[in-house]
């Protein structure tokens, strides 16, 4: 209704003011500096949260009765394996996004997500390994959930490497926007792997239609961390995306008066 | 142009290139036996590298089979689009008007008739090679009927990716074998079912699925890639 309203109203040029931010975010100066004054305190809510969070996980939650101390590792490792799952989404959506609309700002934040996704499956990786040993008695198993972040990774890798492999910035973008979206095929079947073979790896815990397993002392941490590590997403995202779009834009007209305004 | 004039000559175009590609392949017929004769090669290094024993050869015959065929078609995919690349047939193509997914399925159907079929046929001799059960040779064979299309579909896409790279065959690999990973685990869970006398149609119905998805899907990636690369 909104979008015809405005269509009709010719002499009324006011729209939506979420069409409007969203058409504004398009522009690169703009977003360079609505991103700027959004940065610090997206890292401010991060470090505050984990924090937090870590001093409730690591201090005050009590040990596990059966997995000991070691099962504190999961507020590193769930939160991280969440995200791993979720950047990827969002990198998708946003490249479909880049891919349709031709937006640059969209190319460079898909592009962006890619690393900060795949240094989280790394560390969901490595403190899911850590935590199988003293747990399961072994560093690695190849069970379904292990398996398919494991591939998850390698479908990060090939988006970045893709984009790394192509020399035109935006030519590459595109290319590894479209093999980040055909990916995303992939990630019902990582979902879902759990319940396609249920081998050694531990049922999910947490369901948000039924009770927890989980007692609350041990879960709120957990759902801080959680709740943090989108903070950090989105604070690194956005500084990556700023210094991508700066070596972009070397030469146009207002980098170079930013410079300018640093210098002086 | 009338729509029933249009969809003739987009038939006429797709058999036009299907026959043109097979040709092209059946001109250099000892390029055709690379795949098949890297399919063998492999195959035959498990058991100096594992061991002979037979029991154990059987176990792993079906994996083995299988990535190996996964193997032989990433080296040949590189020629799907490659010498059309090269030589500027494929913009062409594209300007002629005739839409790309078309265009891009006609050659996947060509590269898997030349490079995927013979796998195929081929895979009984391996099976007895690696003393897979008589019981469920016929799987294997249907898997890997099932099974290569998709391979070749899900590949025109990492090609389509990769090919204005210089060197895009070693990024290829890295781009499609993730994308591999599920055909890989539901064929051979079919060919070990059928091993263990248990019901593998679950298995191929899933395949077959596969199949239909990456039929009416892959071809639009595909040429959407083509022409990324294109610009």
């Amino acid at each position: 209704m909104n979008t015809n309203a405005t269509t009709m109203n010719k002499d009324k040029p006011r729209k939506n003011w979420l069409v409007m931010f969203i058409h504004k975010m398009g522009s690169p100066p703009w977003f360079y500096g609505f991103s700027g004054k959004l940065i610090p305190w997206l890292w401010a809510i991060f470090a505050a949260l984990t924090i937090w969070g870590l001093y409730l996980g690591l201090v005050k939650a009590p040990a596990d009765y059966q997995q000991g101390e070691s099962f504190r590792i999961m507020y590193l490792h769930v939160p991280s394996a969440w995200m791993s799952m979720l950047i990827y989404t969002s990198m998708a959506i946003m490249g479909f996004i880049a891919l349709v609309w031709r937006i640059r700002i969209m190319e460079i934040l898909a592009m962006s997500s890619a690393p900060v996704g795949a240094a989280f499956t790394i560390i969901a990786l490595a403190s899911g390994s850590l935590w199988g040993r003293p747990t399961w008695g072994t560093y690695w198993v190849w069970d379904a959930r292990l398996t398919s972040e494991l591939v998850l990774l390698f479908l990060y890798l090939g988006v970045i490497g893709l984009y790394n492999a192509i020399d035109e910035p935006r030519k590459a973008a595109r290319a590894a926007c479209l093999l980040a979206l055909v990916g995303a095929v992939n990630l019902p079947i990582i979902h879902y792997s759990v319940k396609w073979w249920n081998t050694l790896h531990q049922g999910s815990s947490i369901s948000v239609t039924g009770g927890s397993n989980i007692d609350p002392s041990m879960l709120w941490p957990l759902l801080i961390m959680a709740f943090a590590v989108k903070f950090y997403y989105g604070a690194n995202l956005l500084t990556r995306a700023r210094v991508k779009l700066l070596e972009q834009d070397k030469r146009k007209g207002w980098v170079k008066k930013i410079i300018k305004e640093r210098e002086s | 142009m009338t729509p029933e004039q249009q969809s003739g000559s987009m038939a006429s175009a797709f058999f036009a290139l299907l026959r043109r590609d097979l040709l092209l392949a059946f001109r250099r017929r000892t390029e055709m036996l690379f795949p098949i004769v890297f399919l063998l090669v492999v195959v035959s290094l498990f058991p100096l590298g594992i061991g002979p024993s037979p029991a154990l050869l059987a176990r792993i015959a079906p994996g083995v089979i299988w990535i190996a065929a996964l193997l032989a078609t990433v080296i040949s995919l590189d020629g799907l689009f490659r010498s059309d690349f090269e030589d500027g047939t494929l913009e062409q193509f594209v300007l002629s008007g005739h839409p790309l997914t078309l265009i891009s399925l006609a050659k996947i159907l060509a590269h898997w008739l030349v490079a995927g079929l013979p796998l195929v046929l081929m895979s009984p001799l391996l099976a007895v090679w690696m003393n897979l059960p008589i019981e469920s040779l016929g799987v294997m064979v249907l898997t890997l009927a099932l099974g290569t299309p998709i391979l070749s579909l899900i590949g025109s896409i990492g090609v389509g990716l990769t090919i204005s790279l210089k060197r895009g065959g070693q990024l290829l690999s890295l781009l499609v074998f993730p994308l591999y990973v599920p055909i890989l685990i539901i064929a051979t869970a079919a060919v070990m079912a059928a091993s263990d006398g248990l019901p593998y149609t679950a298995f191929l119905g899933l395949l077959v699925a596969g199949l239909i998805t990456s039929v009416t899907l892959a071809p639009f990636a595909a040429a959407a890639a083509l022409k990324i690369s294109l610009s």
